[in-house]
């Protein structure tokens, strides 16, 4: 049984090839939809295991990144989401998806913690390599305190809470951080370029109490094959696993179906 | 007087740094300004004053502001803003906004109605501290606004919305020139902007004498569109008298064409006409196979004129016009790449040596880069490929040559309109966006360019385009057009007239759609507004593409139909405004004979000196503008979007080794790819026009064969970018360029697919006119058969050997050591074109059957400049090498052998193990081993065993890089 995947389109979205390309070499069967076919009839929501936003501009990034989108998803879509979400299902979000989420406010699950994501605090638009660890959240996809290595490619990607340190701890207790930037040795970092973006807490990516609404700026969609990485596979950004580790682990709960509501 | 407007604006927390703010600050104190605190950023919108504040409140706290980040500023219109002094810069009338129209949608989501009125956006840049509020507005304007397309005023200023355009009744005009002398009809084309020749004014003239009428405007303008340097080429493409003279005088080679381009790199395909080209020169880009079923459609572009007056602007549109033509070549092509080449004014230039009414190269720099970052990464496009240029000719006359390519379906490669098909337009709407561009483009630039020519300026709307893309990919996959073109120089006029040359066309204008009232019918026509595209549809397809259109948020419109009467028809309003026949529009221009002188090229060799500081020289080598990494410029393009990039443009562990192809997939499930070069030399080109050129093709062949494209694959791509080639000094250096393209490409095996000129680069002040350097910029797309067997150009391995492949020579003409030591020699190295090939072909089998394992291109700055690179994207590892043993046929000082800049050279890394059948297959190449791999983080370089320098990996890569 090929778990579904129900992934999203939009004006603007760009990422779509290769978020599919990396769920169909894990084993999915992908169906992509239209944002404004979906909203005609979200209830086909129900019909996969993953629901899955790829990364791009949408909307042309007017009035801040993921905004307009995330207005949509919250408007016309939210109510189907945590649908699937309740009776098992995943929300999957990667950079421009990630932000979608948070605007969306599907990301974080915190009481009290308002997040949002700007401009690196280098202000240009980053795209290079990084380094993740996998905190204990994501334990469930990828080994605890293991690295990843991914692309960043994004201009708005840094966290700001609004109360600073005091929300990462209050995120911290919560399990809600997934990822952190980290330096070739494992250690976590907010330091450019290690971290591109500036990150707070060099938080990458989110993730629910539940463990199965994740969301992250860089792209392991980009990292399938060690001729993805930038020293082809001699040891400094991994061996080109990474990605399809990440995808296999988000799809595992869903070799067998789930139960309808 | 309007009425003012709300004013929102959204300024970061105090609590937060603004880097925006910051650079602000820093330019304006640069300009006399003494700021002691920095400026805040806001980014500001304008409501219409109708609104209520319970819905403007609403619209900012759900819409506009991000509450954790920043704070919401509100002014009624009946208030002004209290927060001390500020300049706010905004968009001039009729100027493009695509935010505010995201917001105007996003409106119904809040389910506000905004009953037809418009909002605009605006920046503000806010002072802490008490200013001088005029000399706060001066500098500012100039410094922080593009006064093109941008007006800055104070926030204490009252500040409306811009007024909506009121309908023009306008009707058919006529312009009476069949009784005109030629000094007048000189005068009416200058005073319409035609930019039509006396001569050309004539040939229409006579055409209309003979029809019994006098022309209308709108044919007027058609023809200026179509008979435009920048659509037809008529230097390149007509009869030119070529004459070369010796130093005295004498004439040694004389020569006649008559037909330039077609005699040259025309010729150059049509001699070698492989069976894998599909599509040359007859479509809106190139297309060669890849696979037997999957074609590479590749084009390259040149938005000089715009960009000079609004960089971020021009090359913006630049890339997306290039974009536009890999859509509409043949029923539409995907674009997987793109590449972008600058060339601009030197970084450090005295302000007085820039001349009235042109900003500062850096300025131009900055604006290109993120013109194609904007527009790139939002197009989901990777920009892969380029370089950028630096050279005292370009600071009035900067260059921006924009590529893309895409892949597209054999069946699809094929296109024609067929008469009675609607001749449908879709994409963005048609304003006064860029009208006379193609006209304009093919004028020399002068003092009050930046003035006069904001009309020709054009706003980009990159998320409109890939709403096209979207659409038409699918629509072509569901064979729902028979033709597609994209509206470029020309905008409506050209794609329709193109569509229909063989067939005809009839249009009604007063059905585009417009961004606002106002537009004449002949503005309609040949307005360039961006992001539109044309296509030849059945009656029958029109719904389900409409359904389509409505899916992707896209505008269609029936402008008219396609005809069989090979008749251009115009109505406005049901009035025929102009009808003319096609043979005429396409065929009627004349084509002048142009005369064309070039002197044999100087010949003084290089004096090496040969007592020099070699550490010295490297560094001052890394850091020379042609050598510094560009890694800053690529790490802001989104250059693996799509996950096809599989060799980057920079590589290595810390991502800061130069490579030299780039390789993408099109497809991530096939192991095909296609590796992609750019080669451009206008140094040498302005001591020796063919050498130049040779080398630039030259250079781009390296690329490609050093990353393992295919050389028996590979096409090229050439654009030339001349001063005003009606000079005949000019056009006999183009001459010569068009030569080398024929004799390099023939002997390379690589056809021309596709080209473009862009000539009278040229800047008049006063009486002085000013030409660019001859630039010709090569593009290679050399095709690889399985990406696995592509390789990096950083060392990999400790106790591999190096080895130079290709003979090096003293020649020193127009290198960078050249000019470091301001060597006085005009001999530029020319290709050995017979060697090259097989040395290519060598190269291409070691690296197919893994035998080289690194391989880096000898360019700018020689070996020694390559072999500092393969260590700067090593992990941990170093080269040594010993310039005495370097391949080559006259005796070598040191100095030559290390920064001398012969073509068809490679540095490459073979396992010793594997030397015995690195030698069988190089067979036939002139090849040494030069060295090794260390396990120590450095270069060394030694002369006959003795060391000369010793540098740490990080000495070089922190003299390689350009902060960002």
């Amino acid at each position: 049984m090929k778990p579904k995947v129900l992934q999203l389109f939009a004006s603007g979205i760009n990422c779509d090839r290769e978020l599919r390309y990396a769920f169909e070499s894990s084993g999915a069967e992908v169906k992509e939809v239209h944002i404004h076919e979906l909203i005609k009839a979200p209830q086909m929501i129900q019909d996969c295991d993953v629901f899955a936003i790829p990364g791009g501009f949408t909307y042309g990034d007017d009035l801040g990144a993921g905004r307009v989108l995330g207005l949509e998803v919250e408007k016309f879509l939210a109510a189907e989401l945590y649908a699937l979400h309740e009776r098992g299902g995943s929300i999957f979000g990667v950079c421009n998806g990630f932000q979608v989420l948070v605007k969306a406010g599907l990301l974080p699950q915190v009481d009290g913690v308002d997040v949002s994501l700007t401009w690196n605090t280098s202000h240009r638009f980053e795209a290079r390599w990084s380094r993740m660890i996998v905190e204990k959240s994501l334990s469930h996809i990828l080994p605890s305190g293991s690295m990843l290595h991914a692309p960043s490619a994004h201009a708005e990607g840094q966290i700001v809470l609004a109360r600073g340190t005091e929300d990462v701890a209050a995120l911290e207790a919560a399990n809600a951080i997934a990822l952190r930037y980290c330096n070739r040795d494992g250690n976590i970092t907010e330091q450019w370029p290690d971290c591109p973006s500036g990150s707070i807490g060099a938080i990458a990516g989110l993730i629910s109490t539940s463990g199965r609404i994740i969301g992250l700026m860089p792209h392991p969609e980009r990292n399938l094959s060690v001729l993805h990485t930038p020293d082809r596979g001699n040891g400094a950004w991994g061996d080109g696993t990474d990605g399809l580790a990440f995808f296999k682990g988000l799809l595992a709960p869903y070799l067998a179906p789930l139960n309808k509501v | 007087m309007n009425q003012n407007a709300w004013r929102v604006e959204l300024e970061l927390l105090p609590s937060r740094k603004d880097p925006l703010g910051g650079a602000a600050t820093a330019t304006l104190n640069d300009c006399g300004l003494q700021l002691n605190s920095d400026l805040r950023v806001g980014r500001g919108y304008l409501l219409p004053p109708q609104l209520d504040l319970q819905q403007v409140e609403t619209i900012a706290s759900r819409l506009l502001a991000d509450k954790v980040n920043e704070v919401t500023v509100i002014v009624a219109p009946e208030d002004k803003p209290q927060n001390g002094v500020a300049l706010l810069v905004r968009r001039m009338a009729g100027v493009s906004d695509p935010e505010a129209e995201t917001a105007m949608r996003a409106l119904e989501l809040l389910e506000i109605d905004l009953q037809g009125l418009r909002l605009e956006t605006y920046r503000s840049y806010r002072c802490q501290e008490d200013i001088d509020a005029d000399k706060f507005l001066t500098v500012g304007r100039a410094e922080l606004a593009n006064l093109t397309i941008e007006e800055a005023v104070l926030a204490s200023d009252d500040l409306a919305l811009h007024p909506t355009p009121t309908p023009r009744q306008s009707s058919r005009r006529e312009i009476e020139i069949r009784h005109l002398t030629l000094s007048q009809l000189e005068g009416v084309s200058r005073e319409m902007s035609l930019a039509l020749t006396g001569e050309e004014m004539q040939a229409v003239q006579d055409f209309f004498k003979d029809i019994a009428r006098e022309p209308t405007d709108a044919e007027l303008e058609t023809l200026a569109q179509t008979w435009s340097e920048h659509c037809k080429h008529k230097t390149l493409t007509g009869p030119v008298h070529f004459k070369m003279v010796d130093a005295e005088g004498n004439v040694i080679e004389e020569k006649h064409y008559d037909n330039l381009l077609k005699e040259t790199v025309f010729a150059a395909t049509e001699t070698l006409s492989p069976e894998w080209c599909w599509s040359v020169f007859k479509d809106n880009a190139g297309v060669i196979a890849m696979t037997d079923e999957i074609g590479i459609a590749v084009k390259v572009e040149t938005h000089n004129h715009p960009s000079a007056l609004d960089p971020y602007g021009g090359a913006g549109t630049g890339i997306g016009g290039c974009i536009r033509d890999i859509l509409g070549t043949g029923k539409g092509a995907r674009p997987f790449a793109s590449t972008d080449v600058f060339c601009v004014g030197p970084a450090d230039i005295a302000e007085s040596d820039i001349p009235p009414g042109t900003m500062h190269p850096d300025r131009v720099l900055d604006g290109v880069i993120a013109g194609v970052r904007d527009y790139g990464n939002r197009m989901g496009i990777p920009t892969i490929a380029g370089t950028v240029i630096r050279h005292p000719g370009y600071v009035a006359n900067p260059l921006v040559f924009a590529g893309s390519i895409g892949e597209i379906p054999r069946k699809y490669v094929d296109k024609a309109a067929v008469p009675g098909d609607f001749i449908v337009a879709f994409g963005g709407r048609t304003g006064r966006d860029g009208i006379h561009g193609a006209t304009f483009s093919s004028e020399a630039l002068h003092e009050d360019s930046e003035s006069i020519d904001s009309a020709a300026v054009q706003i980009g709307d990159p998320i409109t385009e890939k709403k096209v893309l979207d659409l038409l990919l699918e629509a072509r996959d569901a064979d729902l057009f028979n033709a597609v073109t994209d509206c470029g120089a020309g905008g409506f006029s050209s794609a329709v007239g193109e569509m229909g040359e063989e067939i005809g066309a009839e249009v009604d204008l007063d059905s585009a759609p417009l961004k606002y009232a106002g537009l004449d019918y002949w503005e309609i026509w040949i307005s360039e507004a961006q992001e539109r595209m044309i296509a030849s549809v059945d009656a029958d397809n029109i719904a389900q593409l409409q359904s389509l259109c409505d899916k992707h948020d896209v505008e269609l419109t029936l402008l008219g139909t396609f005809a069989d009467h090979q008749r251009l028809i115009l109505r406005w309003h049901g009035e025929v405004v102009a009808d003319m026949p096609m043979d005429f529009l396409h065929g009627g221009v004349p084509q002048p004979l142009n005369y064309a002188i070039a002197n044999c090229p100087p010949q003084n060799a290089t004096a090496w000196p040969t007592d020099f500081d070699c550490e010295k020289l490297l560094l001052d080598t890394l850091e020379h503008p042609s050598v510094a990494s560009k890694e800053y410029v690529v790490r802001q393009y989104d250059h693996e979007v799509q996950g096809g990039t599989v060799l980057k443009p920079y590589q290595g562990a810390d991502g800061n080794g130069a490579g030299d192809g780039t390789v993408v997939k099109p497809r991530l499930d096939l192991p095909q790819g296609v590796a992609v070069g750019c080669g451009i030399a206008p140094r040498m080109a302005e001591l020796d026009a063919y050498a130049g050129t040779a080398n630039a093709i030259d250079e781009a062949m390296r690329n490609v064969v050093a990353a393992g494209g295919n050389p028996h694959r590979t096409a090229i791509l050439d654009n030339f970018c001349w001063g005003d080639c009606r000079k005949p000094d000019r056009l006999g250096s183009l001459v010569l360029a068009a030569q080398a393209c024929y004799d390099v490409a023939v002997a390379y095996g690589t056809p021309f697919v596709s080209g473009k000129d862009s000539l009278n680069n040229e800047y008049r002040v006063g009486d002085e006119e000013v030409a660019i350097p001859p630039t010709l910029l090569c593009t290679a797309i050399a095709i690889v058969d399985d990406c696995a067997k592509t390789v990096g150009s950083h060392v990999i391995t400790a106790d591999n050997l190096l080895v130079q492949i290709g003979a090096s020579n003293t020649a020193g003409g127009a290198s960078v050591a050249s000019d470091l030591l301001g060597l006085n020699d005009s001999i530029v190295p020319r290709p050995d074109t017979e060697k090259a090939v097989v040395i290519f072909d060598a190269i291409h089998h070691a690296i197919g059957e893994g035998i080289i394992v690194s391989c880096h291109d000898l360019s700018e700055g020689g070996l020694a400049a390559a072999a500092a690179e393969m260590v700067i994207g090593a992990d941990g590892l170093g080269v040594e090498i010993d310039s005495a043993l370097i391949p080559a046929n006259e005796k070598m000082s040191c100095i030559s052998a290390l920064f001398s800049e012969a073509p068809t050279r490679f540095l490459a890394e073979v396992a010793p193990q594997n030397l015995e059948r690195f030698n069988e297959i190089m067979r036939g190449t002139q090849w040494a081993t030069v060295g090794q791999v260390t396990a120590t983080a450095q270069l060394e370089l030694k002369h006959d065993s003795a060391t000369i320098l010793t540098a740490s990996r990080s000495t070089l890569a922190t003299a390689n890089q350009v902060p960002a």
